[in-house]
């Protein structure tokens, strides 16, 4: 770190800003770029699978794998816009988005059961058994007015979701 | 509530951490409470009883490399304000919203207390206007050009003599010289007097480490009663760099317990420090735990070994923190004799980033700065108290270095600069989460 391409000038950090959706303050920006700089270890300009494994916190989450798959080989830029669902600033609308973007892993625009399934596999491991987390899940679907061959999009998410109160907040650290 | 991610007091980073993921957690206490513990919840049940049951849980749990107290206590941090009565129905937006963790996850991604440990700050340049800069410049020229060298083109007028005697590469130098003058015949030579030859070992290793910390002129201010020479004691430090084994040897011949490094190092090692009685050990042995710990045993046990320096972090950490240490000096039975370490960072930052440097470049750049400024404290020595486990005790002699030198305590394992952390930890998130599910499920 500190080489002298690792400043940031005034119009990078309005652009970035820009393709957050200015949900970022400037100096949260560059507290993110310093961040960054700090996980690439090899300024490289993008954050392997491997340095963000290294921070423990992120690698004993259990949506880790996910989340890497959304977040590996993103420059600064889309790092941003990425974190950017979790600004004070985001709206519930941006939050779902983001939690609908996790569950449809191939970015197909729809949410099957067997996607709701292999999130709530990640989430309980091996202490629920495969009949356990069909039954819970056909039941709750059922509940909700669904079924199991549904597909859920956007805005079934969206209808369920939003009464749900999100708390979904990071704070940056700004020196 | 907004997911805090403070850039001190992790444990309250922590304590934001297990409140946010409540709302399920939260249910299944609920629900503990009011209900006998049913059959499934045996386990979760002594998870929660307290810390001895979590630190006998990792405490027994010797073979793998990681301890099981890479989480903070649950119960400490979670107040009864911040357990919320939740309805016990299961919905489907309790199951989609995934929220708390994909928190937690972009909470560790954009600040998390492990690797601020291990981040050198930079102190902030001083040298920035018109009349300081040239100052700067003619700090550097000392300092590299005359303090430094042995080279004595720049010193035409002096003698080689004089200019060695005040360059730090030629103090090193002629100490190195003075030192195997002596330490190679006393250690081949003197073969039947054992005892003097030990003795006099010590004193040349002790003598070699003065010359070490005058060439980067140390100034070390020593507080406390100096360590005495007794069988079943064990001296434990905080670590910043190797240079916490020099400063501590300059004053008191230490054995101590090193990893094997390469180079010019490992050399130094496998000649001089195996004259003190140093105990090696391998980081990425798996079998190598139960090794060392009896060698460290039956060390502490003779009468006339050097006393033994453990640095129980395991690794070098940035001197505002201390990580987790490892029990193994704690389940000796011998006394522990705390030793807090604090580097004043005004001329030179004295952390070795061992990822980012060698350890000659490190020394390069204490030799090329002006003073190496520290402080060490030699503490109460401490037993186990009855009905205290080895990881409770060494908790709390971290507390007392930590508070005796002013770092802050996070709740991490060292090694985990190494190694990824188990999936025991993974697994317990998952473990909570599911059966708090069942859990509701079963009221439905």
């Amino acid at each position: 770190m500190g080489n002298a391409s690792a400043m940031l000038t005034q119009y990078d950090i309005e652009e970035v800003q820009d393709h957050c959706n200015y949900l970022f303050s400037q100096q949260e920006i560059v507290a993110l770029y310093s961040r960054f700089c700090q996980l690439d270890r090899t300024a490289k300009g993008f954050i392997s699978s491997d340095e963000f494994l290294s921070i423990p916190e992120f690698s004993l989450n259990p949506l880790s794998q996910r989340l890497l798959k959304m977040v590996d080989g993103l420059n600064f830029k889309d790092f941003v816009a990425f974190l950017s669902a979790f600004s004070p600033q985001a709206t519930t609308q941006q939050k779902i988005e983001f939690i609908f973007k996790v569950y449809d892993a191939d970015g197909k625009g729809r949410v099957t059961f067997k996607d709701l399934l292999e999130v709530l596999r990640d989430l309980t491991g091996s202490f629920m058994s495969e009949e356990q987390r069909e039954k819970v899940l056909g039941q709750v679907l059922e509940e909700a007015g669904y079924s199991r061959e549904s597909t859920l999009y956007f805005e079934d998410f969206m209808k369920i979701l939003s009464k749900a109160g999100l708390k979904m907040e990071v704070e940056v650290p700004v020196d | 509530m907004n997911q805090r991610v403070g850039t001190d007091s992790s444990p309250l980073r922590f304590a934001a951490c297990e409140s946010a993921s409540l709302p399920l957690f939260a249910t299944f206490i609920g629900a503990r409470r009011r209900a006998p513990p049913a059959r499934t919840h045996r386990q979760i049940g002594s998870q929660l009883v307290g810390r001895r049951i979590l630190a006998a849980m990792g405490g027994l749990d010797s073979s793998s490399m990681e301890t099981d107290l890479d989480r903070p206590n649950i119960e400490e941090y979670l107040t009864t304000e911040t357990i919320r009565e939740v309805p016990k129905k299961l919905h489907l937006s309790d199951l989609l919203d995934i929220s708390p963790t994909l928190t937690e996850a972009a909470g560790a991604i954009v600040d998390d207390s492990f690797t601020r440990c291990f981040k050198s700050n930079s102190p902030e340049p001083w040298n920035w206007n018109i009349y300081l800069f040239p100052l700067w410049c003619l700090g550097v020229v000392v300092r590299y050009g005359i303090l430094f060298p042995a080279s004595f083109s720049w010193l035409v007028s002096f003698s080689n003599l004089i200019s060695c005697m005040f360059c730090r590469v030629g103090v090193l130098a002629l100490g190195w010289i003075v030192f195997f003058a002596a330490f190679l015949p006393v250690h081949f030579l003197i073969r039947g007097h054992d005892k003097w030859r030990c003795k006099i070992e010590r004193k040349l290793v002790e003598m070699m480490c003065s010359v070490f910390v005058a060439s980067w002129t140390g100034v070390i201010k020593y507080h406390g009663p100096r360590p005495s020479r007794r069988p079943q004691q064990v001296f434990v430090a905080n670590h910043t760099s190797m240079i916490d084994f020099i400063i501590l040897e300059q004053m008191t011949a230490f054995a101590v317990i090193m990893q094997k490094h390469p180079g010019w190092v490992g050399f130094i090692q496998k000649t001089i420090l195996e004259s003190v009685g140093c105990i090696w050990f391998n980081r990425t042995e798996s079998k190598d735990r139960e090794v060392v710990a009896t060698k460290i045993r039956e060390h502490t046990q003779g009468v006339d070994n050097n006393p033994l320096l453990i640095f129980p972090e395991g690794t070098c950490v940035n001197n505002h923190y201390t990580v987790m240490f490892k029990k193994g000096a704690f389940e000796l039975g011998c006394a522990v004799c705390p030793v807090a370490i604090k580097y004043n960072k005004i001329f030179v930052d004295a952390f070795w980033n061992s990822k980012k440097q060698s350890f000659t470049t490190h020394l390069a750049q204490l030799m090329t700065s002006w003073a190496v400024v520290c402080d060490v404290w030699y503490l109460e020595p401490q037993y186990i108290r009855p009905g205290e486990i080895p990881i409770e005790f060494a908790e709390r002699v971290r507390d007392m270095i930590s508070v005796r030198a002013g770092l802050k305590k996070v709740p991490w394992d060292g090694y985990l600069k190494y190694f990824r952390p188990s999936p025991k930890l993974t697994e317990r998130k998952q473990q909570i989460f599911a059966e708090s599910v069942l859990k509701r499920l079963e009221e439905i």
